[in-house]
């Protein structure tokens, strides 16, 4: 059984404007599936919709056996299982870095404050910010702090990770520190699907690929098979422009 | 310019002046500020709650409030607070409640009103993200509010609460309509008791000054400890 099931998804914002169109999909346990397309091709809402934090009208989305769309009481715990790293990073700028770590670990988890902290300094040595847990994300990097979001969501202890366009707001310079450690995620065996722009990533660590147009999936293809030979003409044409340089 | 005044007036009031007078307006003043703050800060949850008999209820309330001079309601509530208690209480009569205790109901009532529009206006001003960060750790809509949406909520809007802090601090002069004496009502029976106008007006107003401006000082402190580092 996936881990994630998208079962004929579709999503209107309003009667005229239609944003996903009958989408369907599934994600394996230690899979990682990247979905890319133009903007505006509904893919962030897409990944949004796996953890409930967009509703659809129709269709069906199983995590792990559980079906997302028809939760009302149990969804905050089903999210808890699933980890979200947000394009802008989203990190709470009241709360310091460790402080951040451990506000999920405390209230959801019901975990000890020494035991969070705890687990919120190994998470931090593992994307390798142990030396800022005193500050507060205003003072750190782009990279940085997405570097912390994505330990915010590793400290939930997570079944899959989201990802939605993590380092489309860095500064290129900062890209390849957060890359690593998505690296070093899937290598580690973490399902993951991922809305991205890169495609050095997917290529790297990706077993498919899924490519989105106008709220469409217009192909599903395994990695080897999208880069190699892709058969729609929209996925050639988007292939041709984002890898020209 | 100043050998008709006789200042020693002042001198020999401050006892009457601070105990009676000015521990009354710091006393409404605190109890109305917070009162009115957490009161506030439900009223803007409520308004921006999807549940429309809530938001309803408290769109009215603030809408009233707000178009209401603070003389007027003052005098309203004072009227109508026993009939209110009344019918609150079930009791027989109307609930007797004396002015006292009318004016800090009035007071926490009203600025409520006001400190709910500016909760509202900070709560707004989250970015959706913040929240959706919050739902995605798994938080519950209570848990947001409290841990994500309202501290960032509150720090940012900590200038204008004070302003409002302030207006509220002079605005409990008005409680000399119900005759309940506070500081400047204090200053003023001496003023009238003693024939010295002047010299205890012209203190009520360097007092007036002096709080403010240390509560500004204080105010400015805190702001640079609390606030959001970005």
């Amino acid at each position: 059984m996936p881990m994630i099931t998208i079962e004929n998804v579709s999503k209107w914002y309003n009667p005229t404007f239609q944003v996903l169109k009958n989408c369907t999909t599934s994600v394996d346990k230690g899979e990682v599936v990247v979905v890319c397309g133009p903007s505006g091709s509904g893919k962030s809402t897409l990944i949004k919709t796996v953890n409930a934090l967009e509703p659809v009208q129709e269709g069906t989305i199983m995590v792990d056996g559980l079906n997302v769309t028809t939760m009302k009481k149990d969804l905050p715990k089903l999210r808890s299982r699933v980890g979200m790293v947000f394009q802008h990073f989203e990190l709470f700028p009241h709360l310091k870095i460790v402080d951040n770590l451990m506000l999920g670990q405390t209230i959801v988890l019901g975990r000890s404050e020494d035991a969070a902290r705890a687990k919120a300094m190994a998470m931090l040595e593992r994307v390798g910010l142990t030396a800022h847990a005193q500050k507060f994300p205003g003072q750190l990097s782009g990279g940085q702090q997405q570097r912390v979001a994505i330990a915010r969501a590793l400290v939930m202890d997570p079944i899959c990770m989201l990802f939605d366009e993590p380092t489309s707001a860095l500064d290129p310079e900062m890209i390849n520190e957060v890359l690593d450690v998505m690296v070093a995620l899937a290598k580690e065996g973490m399902t993951m699907m991922v809305v991205t722009h890169e495609m050095g990533f997917a290529k790297k660590v990706a077993n498919r690929v899924i490519f989105m147009d106008a709220g469409e999936i217009v192909e599903d293809a395994q990695k080897d098979d999208f880069f190699g030979s892709p058969r729609s003409e929209r996925a050639q044409q988007f292939l041709s422009k984002i890898l020209a340089h | 310019m100043f050998a008709d005044f006789d200042f020693n007036v002042i001198w020999r009031s401050l006892p009457y002046l601070f105990r009676e007078g000015m521990t009354f307006t710091l006393t409404l003043t605190a109890i109305a500020t917070v009162g009115g703050l957490i009161l506030g800060t439900l009223v803007a949850l409520m308004r921006l709650s999807s549940n429309v008999a809530l938001s309803t209820f408290a769109a009215s309330y603030v809408n009233l409030m707000r178009s209401l001079p603070l003389v007027l309601v003052i005098f309203l509530f004072y009227f109508l607070m026993p009939y209110i208690g009344q019918w609150i209480l079930r009791a027989d009569a109307p609930v007797q409640v004396g002015a006292y205790t009318s004016t800090i109901v009035t007071f926490t009532l009203f600025e409520a009103a006001y400190f709910s529009e500016i909760m509202r206006a900070g709560i707004q001003s989250i970015p959706r993200g913040q929240v959706m960060a919050g739902y995605a750790i798994g938080l519950n809509y209570r848990e947001v509010t409290r841990h994500v949406v309202l501290p960032q909520a509150f720090r940012n809007m900590l200038p204008v609460i004070f302003t409002q802090t302030i207006v509220l601090f002079q605005d409990t002069s008005l409680v000399y309509v119900l005759s309940i004496t506070d500081f400047l009502g204090a200053a003023s029976k001496v003023a009238q008791r003693d024939g010295r106008l002047t010299e205890m007006y012209l203190f009520a107003a360097v007092v007036y000054f002096a709080i403010c401006f240390t509560a500004s000082f204080f105010v400015k402190r805190l702001q640079k400890r609390i606030s959001i580092i970005r």
